[in-house]
């Protein structure tokens, strides 16, 4: 035995002949397998510490993992901390530590608690640091920023949200950072024109810029149009910019790079305003003019001068007759429309637009509820290069009018048909588009198994199917997806009231699930999702509202097997709190909602929310509040969860034509 | 005015063609302005020539004006020849004595071929008036042509001062160490004797005494002011170059004034006017009249209470102060001596040269004056100056630090402390980087007396834009004491027509002050 021992461990391990290169190269393969890798480390410490060294992006689930996980991986570049809800200077100065020399990429926008000392150490230590994002840092002030500022070699960095970011602290980046390519200070309310001047003026490098919702004006308009290299500029809800602002002096500079320009929900730009604009930059590609002025035949004109254009996007902008047509004049060929929500779009104007862009890509005409089968004939007939087209709630439009979409759109990719007339006819017509990847039919009452048996046939590359309140989908029609459609990720059949265990039994077949929404599938017990959880391990998102029958034993292999879960809705459900205990088990678990869950008791509450360490956020009923302990629910809110109260009154399930009837009603 | 645009055109044209035999230089008027600016002026190897006739031209458009408005008719009274006549002899012969003097003779020589050139042009200008006249043209087009030519000839005649003028100073520079001849004639021209005795003075001279009977007060102080200045600038002015220190634009000659030096104790008095019944003391003299009248009816006549009349009409010799201190620039004895122009600069000079900064501002604790107005002027700002940059100055407006950031390389915001707790408490190694901006941030805090000039220079070149309203402060006497730290910087930056108005300005409002003092 023991000399057998001995003969092993001299008979040279085979893959020793196996150098470092070629294991990293081998795992490279491996990068978008991540459970492939992880049983590759698990096979010996060899591999394990190949593994190790190699790995270069790493996403950790808890802040409080970060030494061990710096002392394994030594040469990680890419830190994605957006799963730690709570991250704290020592741990920032740990990561600057650690991976001082290699540390490009970090991502601290769902963090919280870090302050400016952390970032100083950041900043000071990791000269390679080159994307940083720090969204949603609402607590930051101009001293965290300032830090942030030693970075010199940043070229990415996001502000969003940073409200009490000023324009000290937006200073202290423009001089600091001059080699930012990228900066998004969306929301943050607190810089005004001198600091988005002074960006402006020091990095000349800039090639995208947001800065929606900024309070500026006019006034540093003309150093960022100054700015050579800009391509993206987003000014979407700057109320301080004006047609009169927009004045001769701009209009002498050339923005030449500018491919994307986004003006949406800048009310005071209007018609000269924007030819203005136009004039500026010959070179746009995209301009995004959602909720804005009305779409006239003077505001279109302003477009002409834009021969580069391919993409308009109008959404929520009143549309008038003349417009639509003058769109359809331009001499560009438009490859992306967008007019979703616009008013006054009718046939007549969308017919003639699409018959003269026939290179459409992607159309989106959501909610414009004037159009029928004529629109949809004219868009079937000369788009037939259509590889998205979005018409959820265009009511008027009749049955047979898919089926020319299916006959003529072979191409598509993304369908979204909600809210719509469709019935299994067109559904039989849509499945002959092989390459689709997205279909939304939810609400759509017409449709039966048989349309889904075609989908499911046919439609063999659909990652994301909505079915929400299609009551006439059964079983048969699940299964059948399930059976073609094996790489679906997506699936949400809310309020399909006739589907059971059996469709879930099916659905598990599909392994890459990752979204399970069965809100009010009444008929589902806790037998389907112990199905579900068993085979389908990736799964992260599950919705059981209203699963009346789902009760505890349909948590205890959940708990077991998804080990990926990390949201659930168990409102109305029959979990219990020995349910709640199991689920603890799961570590990636960050978002509760647990609303009128009869079963619940306070005591094994507060225990599930102390077992869960990683919560970041827990909807409970406002009446829980008073019978859970101060001091646990500040325990909890200090780890990173944030507590929802909601006051809702419980409500009865209503029978879908009703529902749908309310619904149009409300409309 | 009228008539004496008139007469300068006429005495030039006449003794032109007196002194010079006709050539036909350049047949055409038109082309004349600009032609000795443009053409003569890279000749001239002092700088400070060039500079003279830029500025010597600017107060005499003032002149230009009234004389294109008026067609002045062309009449050749002998009368009124032969002064000018008298005049140009006389230029002639300082002229010939400069060039015997044989200081820089090249330099001469071609201002003097440039005058005659000049003289030239004058000549044919007449002659072309003249032949003008005698055609009989419609009357519009003669009065537009005569329009013209008055324009060319003032702009000649400009030119042919400044040449001459550049001609004088610079025999006297020669001189100035052994011949009295300059203090004659300063004293002369400062007693506004009409008759022009030499140099470009005596261009002016026959205006200022045509006009002072019109003008005002201002007016009159004005011109003799430019009058004295203009032989003396390049002297004074290749003195002051090297000097950071140039009070004002002033350039008065040695000895042109009457020079006033108060005791030590007179100027640190907190009153300088006394009740001579009661002994009561007041620091203005309007205070002591109203004063007065409580001492009997007499007092209460309006000729008691109304301001003591100054002597006009009698040259008065301009006064300056010198500072009671040994060794101070101000000092008479010192041998760069500027002097101070009113009772006040003396008090606030002594107060804030000489004297304990006794007052300390209650808001920073730190900055201390000895002038109460300085400090009040201090007070309104202290404090607001929040917006730090990185390089230790601070800025009350937002605007002016991202001003300063944008201009500057490297130059960072600085956070203000409160806001940096976070950053001071840093880990490791950076605690001592972080420190040192905790630190710098503090010392800015702590001494915003460099920011502050700083700013004040800023506003200043804000304002020089508009130097009226700048002056019009002058006149009050509390803005005073404070207005005078901003001067400095203003007078270094004007140039051209600045500094030429401006003595006349200043001292009228100058002169102001003393009345109320006194």
């Amino acid at each position: 035995m023991n000399r057998q021992k001995r003969s092993v461990s001299q008979n040279d391990n085979p893959f020793q002949v196996l150098t470092e290169e070629l294991i990293f190269l081998i795992l490279d393969f491996l990068e978008t397998a991540p459970l492939d890798k992880k049983s590759f480390s698990l096979t010996c410490k060899a591999f394990y510490a190949a593994e190790a060294r190699h790995r270069r992006v790493l996403r950790p689930l808890r802040a409080e993992h970060l030494p061990a996980l710096a002392a394994r991986y030594p040469s990680v570049t890419d830190l994605d901390l957006s799963l730690c809800p709570r991250v704290g200077d020592g741990a920032l100065a740990l990561v600057a530590g650690a991976y001082a020399e290699t540390l490009q990429r970090l991502d601290l926008s769902r963090s919280r608690w870090f302050t400016g000392s952390g970032l100083l150490s950041l900043g000071a230590r990791c000269g390679s640091l080159v994307e940083l994002d720090l969204s949603n840092a609402t607590e930051l002030r101009d001293a965290g920023v300032a830090a942030v500022a030693r970075a010199r070699n940043l070229r990415k960095l996001w502000l969003a949200r940073c409200k009490l970011v000023t324009d000290m602290g937006i200073g202290c980046i423009a001089v600091g950072c001059r080699k930012l390519r990228l900066l998004c200070l969306k929301w943050c309310v607190g810089i005004g024109d001198l600091g988005v001047d002074l960006v402006a003026i020091k990095c000349k490098e800039l090639t995208s810029l947001d800065l929606s919702y900024l309070p500026i004006t006019e006034k540093c308009l003309p150093s960022i149009f100054k700015l050579q290299h800009l391509e993206d500029l987003v000014l979407e809800g700057c109320f301080g910019i004006d047609d009169d602002s927009l004045d001769v002096d701009l209009l002498k500079q050339r923005c030449k790079a500018l491919k994307k320009l986004d003006i949406s929900g800048c009310q005071n730009i209007s018609r000269t305003g924007l030819s203005k604009l136009t004039k500026i930059s010959g070179g746009l590609e995209k301009l995004i003019l959602a909720d804005g002025s009305p779409v006239t035949l003077g505001l279109v004109d302003g477009l002409n001068k834009l021969s580069m254009l391919q993409s308009i996007v109008l959404d929520g902008c009143p549309v008038t007759s003349e417009g639509l047509r003058a769109i359809g004049s331009l001499s560009i060929s438009i490859r992306e429309l967008s007019l979703s929500k616009c008013l006054g779009v009718t046939d007549e104007a969308l017919s003639f637009l699409v018959s003269k862009h026939k290179d459409l890509r992607k159309l989106d005409i959501t909610c414009c509820r004037k159009i029928t089968d004529v629109s949809i004939a004219s868009i079937a007939n000369s788009c037939a290069g259509l590889t998205s087209l979005k018409m959820e709630s265009c009511t008027l439009v009749p049955q047979e009018a898919f089926s020319l979409i299916g006959q003529k759109c072979h191409f598509l990719e993304e369908l979204d048909l909600t809210d719509n007339e469709i019935d299994d006819e067109g559904l039989m017509s849509i499945s002959s588009c092989s390459r689709l990847s997205s279909l939304k039919i939810g609400i759509c009452l017409n449709i039966t198994d048989r349309g889904l048996t075609y989908v499911g046939m046919f439609c063999s590359k659909l990652k994301e199917l909505d079915l929400y309140r299609s009551t006439g989908v059964t079983d048969l029609g699940i299964s059948a997806i399930a059976c073609g459609c094996l790489g679906l990720e997506i699936i949400n059949t809310s309020y399909c009231t006739s589907i059971s265990d059996r469709a879930l039994i099916s659905l598990s077949k599909c392994s890459n699930l990752m979204t399970l929404e069965i809100r009010g599938c009444i008929l589902v017990t806790s037998i389907g999702l112990a199905a579900i959880a068993m085979n389908c391990r990736q799964l992260s998102r599950l919705d059981i509202k209203k699963c009346y029958n789902i009760d505890d034993s349909g948590m205890i292999p959940l708990a077991h097997f998804s080990q990926n879960l990390r949201q659930i809705n168990l409102s109305y459900s029959s979990v219990s709190d020995v349910g709640l205990l199991s689920l603890a088990n799961i570590s990636c678990l960050q978002s509760f909602t647990m609303l009128h869950l009869q079963g619940l008791v306070p005591g094994g509450l507060a225990a599930a929310l102390l077992a869960c360490g990683g919560l970041t956020k827990v909807k409970l009923h406002l009446s829980l509040r008073s019978l859970l302990p101060e001091l646990l629910i500040r325990h909890v809110e200090a780890r990173g969860c944030v507590f929802e109260w909601r006051d809702k009154e419980f409500q009865a399930e209503l029978d879908p034509q009703c529902w749908k009837l309310q619904l149009e009603d409300v409309m | 005015m009228d008539a004496n645009g008139r007469l300068r055109a006429n005495t030039w044209a006449r003794s032109s063609s007196l002194t010079s035999p006709a050539s036909g230089l350049a047949s055409d008027p038109l082309s004349f302005p600009g032609f000795g600016l443009q053409n003569n002026q890279p000749k001239w190897d002092d700088p400070s020539n060039s500079d003279y006739g830029i500025r010597a031209e600017v107060p005499f458009k003032e002149f230009n004006q009234p004389s294109q408005t008026q067609s002045p008719l062309p009449c050749n009274s002998n009368n009124e020849i032969e002064i000018p006549d008298q005049e140009n002899c006389h230029l002639n012969e300082s002229s010939q004595t400069s060039t015997l003097q044989d200081w820089e003779p090249n330099v001469i020589l071609n201002n003097l071929s440039f005058l005659e050139e000049k003289i030239h042009q004058l000549q044919d200008l007449v002659h072309l008036i003249v032949s003008q006249k005698g055609v009989g043209q419609p009357n519009e087009l003669v009065t537009q042509e005569q329009q013209l030519i008055t324009t060319d000839l003032t702009s000649i005649i400009i030119q042919l001062i400044s040449t001459a003028g550049s001609l004088l100073p610079s025999v006297r520079h020669n001189l100035a160490n052994a011949s009295s001849l300059i203090g004659q004639i300063d004293q002369l021209r400062g007693a506004t004797v009409p008759s022009g005795t030499g140099g470009s003075g005596s261009f002016i001279q026959p205006q200022n005494n045509g006009e002072k009977k019109k003008s005002d007060q201002s007016m009159q102080t004005d011109l003799p002011n430019n009058g004295e200045m203009e032989p003396n600038y390049n002297m004074v002015e290749q003195e002051l170059k090297d000097e950071e220190d140039v009070d004002d634009g002033e350039n008065l000659a040695p000895g042109s004034y009457e020079i006033l030096q108060l005791e030590k104790e007179e100027i640190l008095a907190p009153h300088t006017h006394f009740c001579t019944i009661c002994g009561k003391g007041f620091k203005r003299d309007a205070n002591l009249r109203m004063h007065m009248r409580g001492h009997g009816d007499e007092y209460k006549t309006p000729a008691a209470l109304a301001k003591p009349h100054k002597e006009s009409g009698s040259p008065k010799l301009i006064k300056r102060y010198s500072c009671p201190y040994p060794g101070c620039k101000r000092n008479k004895d010192h041998k760069k001596f500027q002097p101070l122009k009113t009772i006040l600069c003396v008090k606030n000079h002594y107060k804030r040269t000489h004297c304990d900064k006794s007052y300390t501002c209650s808001r920073c604790n730190t900055k201390k004056f000895s002038v109460m107005a300085d400090l009040k002027t201090h007070e309104k700002h202290c404090g607001k100056d929040k917006w730090l940059c990185s390089c230790g100055t601070t800025f009350s407006r937002k605007d002016k630090l991202f001003g300063h950031i944008a201009l500057f390389q490297g130059h960072t915001p600085a956070i203000p402390l409160d806001d940096t707790k976070g950053v001071v408490e840093a880990p490791n190694h950076d605690s001592k980087e972080s420190s040192k901006v905790g630190n710098m941030n503090f010392t800015f805090g702590s001494t915003p007396s460099n920011g502050n000039d700083v700013e004040n220079v800023m506003d200043v070149k804000g304002n020089s834009d508009d130097p009226i309203s700048f002056f019009s402060s002058l006149n009050f006497d509390t803005s005073f004491g404070g207005f005078n730290e901003f001067t400095r910087p203003l007078f270094d930056d004007s140039e051209g027509p600045f500094s030429f108005v401006m003595p006349g300005s200043f001292k009228s409002g100058g002169e102001s002050s003393p009345d109320n003092l006194l």
